[in-house]
């Protein structure tokens, strides 16, 4: 019987030849990553309770992000703890303030096709883009990891969604997930995989695949994940990870899936969703007109090299509105490095964007950029729940950074397609 | 969890119940007590004052959405609620729920719970009473491979007692 890719690197984590959906199985966990927030400040003390150590710290992987830079005695004191946990248990593999924790693992080498991980974050599906099986977990079951070196799973169905054709001009990988969050439904896939297959996914850049997977986690899916391909093979080589056989982990032509989605990426159009959820999405014209306050470029989901160049695209000889503000915050060190190298900065900067600090900011309401009562924002973010990014009154839309770097040209929420064929006088 | 049957009174909330809503994110940097007092403020502003220890919390389809953050379930915990009852749950929160000793009970028959109503909860056998309607409704059982944990309180004393089991034969 045909097993899925998600089915197949479970099988080899349980260290069984076969496992199929609903048995409950221990997996061994190749790797485990923790923030800031979910991470030693919360699992120190459990640690200590217990007299454990972990297991095996060359798996463990620490990222500062959520509380960067500080900005007052409480996330100084966060990031203190963190540090020093570290550097008393010796983890080499710690990222400070360069980046958010899911764009740091693949820039920095740390994942390859056929892993089995477990991150302190809901949106550690991210990771399958890069064909591995991960996942979220909250601070506690992350401290059992630590001890155990091992997690139990129910093994979950495998749903495919296959995107056919190719998207058009000023329709990103954001547009596809609002969409599905619409289509699909944020409870549907009922904590199962989310494997994307399709034309439109195989020519979307590694960039834009890790926002599928990462926007798994708002269809409710355990994890999302991406057979790896060539263009897999090519930004692992550039990440400086050598994987032979990375291309062998597969899904079987026969695998059964739970359910089969398919979807037309040419008809697809930029999606804004309104708030307080992803699933309230729909064609931007249709929220066209509405006044924001705020746009923000940011997050894992929407602060790559990829969002910053649909941003500069829209930008280049354009100003931001006046009685609008446009925040970047670039989602690691080494993107804003080039952003600055390839002009994109400079595109952004002109255009009058405020650059920020790499790292959450204000997309969960921890960092600077936060919104006040009955503010509204347009932001490349993943989420827009009730009060996420300010106060509870705050309203937040959601786009990709093409919308939200059109819509901070003129204020309101636009349809970027014309800015984006018109020609703009150097 | 708790193994006494006392009766407490239900908070009814809806569909999508997420995790920013029970521990916002602005009050993440501080203590569990600060959390707590400001859990599901953005659905209703009166919850945290109003709930007392042994009550319940009910919601609709696709509780606990979103963030792993596993203070949505810990605040509910530090407010003295009993258990969660739901028509389904988001799979991360339903973990952290187990995690911390917090019984989420996956209930067909959630809908029919009311605000105010008078509920008996029998995790363990899987029954809830609503006392109010005189209705009665089963849940999903816990997998027995979690209830031990659960029994124990959470994984942090499941844990520890396996790690003393372990140092004792070695
Ligand atoms: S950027 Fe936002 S969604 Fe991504 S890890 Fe940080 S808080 Fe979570």
């Amino acid at each position: 019987m045909g097993r899925t890719l998600a089915e197949k690197i479970i099988a080899r984590a349980a260290g069984r030849d076969f496992v199929q959906p609903g048995q409950i199985v221990t997996c061994r966990v190749d790797l485990a990553m923790v923030h800031d927030s979910s991470g030693p400040r919360r699992h120190k003390a459990m640690l200590e309770q217990l007299g454990a150590k972990p297991w095996d710290v060359s798996r463990i992987v620490v990222v500062t992000d959520h509380y960067v830079p500080a900005f007052d005695a409480e996330s100084a004191a966060i990031l203190d703890l963190t540090r020093r946990w570290v550097r008393d248990e010796g983890v080499a593999n710690f990222y400070d303030m360069e980046g958010i924790c899911h764009v740091i693992l693949p820039e920095r080498g740390h994942l390859r096709p056929g892993m089995f991980a477990v991150g302190g974050d809901s949106h550690s599906p991210t990771a399958g883009a890069w064909g591995c099986f991960m996942f979220g977990i909250g601070a506690t079951e992350m401290c059992g990891v630590l001890v155990t070196g091992e997690i139990w799973l129910k093994v979950p169905p495998t749903h495919l969604v296959r995107w056919n054709g190719r998207l058009g001009e000023g329709v990103a990988a954001k547009d596809i997930m609002l969409a599905l969050c619409r289509d699909v439904g944020l409870g549907t896939v009922k904590y199962g995989v989310v494997e994307y297959t399709g034309s439109a996914v195989a020519a979307s850049s590694m960039a834009e695949r890790m926002v599928l997977t990462n926007m798994s986690a708002e269809l409710g899916a355990q994890t999302g994940i991406i057979a790896p391909d060539r263009v897999t093979v090519e930004a692992l080589a550039a990440a400086g990870v050598s994987v032979p056989e990375a291309a062998s982990w597969q899904g079987d032509a026969d695998a059964i899936y739970a359910k089969v989605w398919e979807f037309d990426a040419s008809a697809l159009v930029p999606q804004v969703a309104a708030p307080h959820s992803p699933a309230n999405a729909a064609p931007v014209g249709d929220h066209r007109g509405v006044k924001i306050d705020q746009c923000y470029i940011g997050a894992c989901t929407g602060a790559k090299l990829d969002d910053l160049r649909m941003a500069a695209s829209i930008l280049r000889g354009r100003k931001v509105a006046r009685g609008t503000r446009l925040l970047v915050a670039p989602a690691s060190q080494r993107i804003t490095a080039a952003a600055a190298a390839d002009g994109t900065l400079a595109a952004l900067a002109e255009a009058g964007a405020i650059l920020m600090p790499s790292g959450c900011g204000a997309c969960a309401g921890y960092g600077a950029g936060v919104l006040a009562e009955r503010e509204v924002c347009l932001s490349s973010t993943a989420r827009n729940f009730k009060g996420r990014m300010g106060h509870s009154d705050s309203l937040v839309y959601l786009g990709s950074a093409y919308t939200v770097a059109a819509s901070a040209v003129t204020g309101r929420i636009t349809d970027p397609r014309p800015m984006l064929a018109e020609k703009v006088a150097a | 969890m708790n193994a006494d049957r006392r009766p407490g009174r239900a908070f009814v909330f809806g569909d999508n119940v997420d995790t920013d809503a029970l521990a916002p994110g602005l009050y993440m940097k501080g203590s569990i007590e600060t959390l707590a007092r400001h859990c599901l403020e953005a659905l209703d502003s009166g919850f945290a004052g109003a709930v007392r220890p042994g009550d319940f919390v009910v919601g609709g389809e696709n509780f606990g959405m979103g963030s792993s953050r596993e203070q949505a379930a810990m605040v509910l915990r530090q407010l003295g609620v009993e258990a969660v009852i739901a028509r389904s749950f988001a799979g991360l929160f339903f973990r952290n729920c187990l995690n911390l000793g917090l019984a989420p009970l996956e209930c067909a028959g959630a809908g029919s719970i009311q605000s105010g109503d008078v509920l008996t909860v029998d995790p363990v056998a899987g029954r809830i009473i609503n006392r109010s309607r005189a209705q009665t409704y089963s849940c999903v059982p816990i997998p027995d491979h979690l209830l031990e944990m659960v029994k124990d309180g959470g994984l942090l004393p499941h844990l520890a007692k396996k790690l003393e089991r372990q140092r004792d034969v070695s």
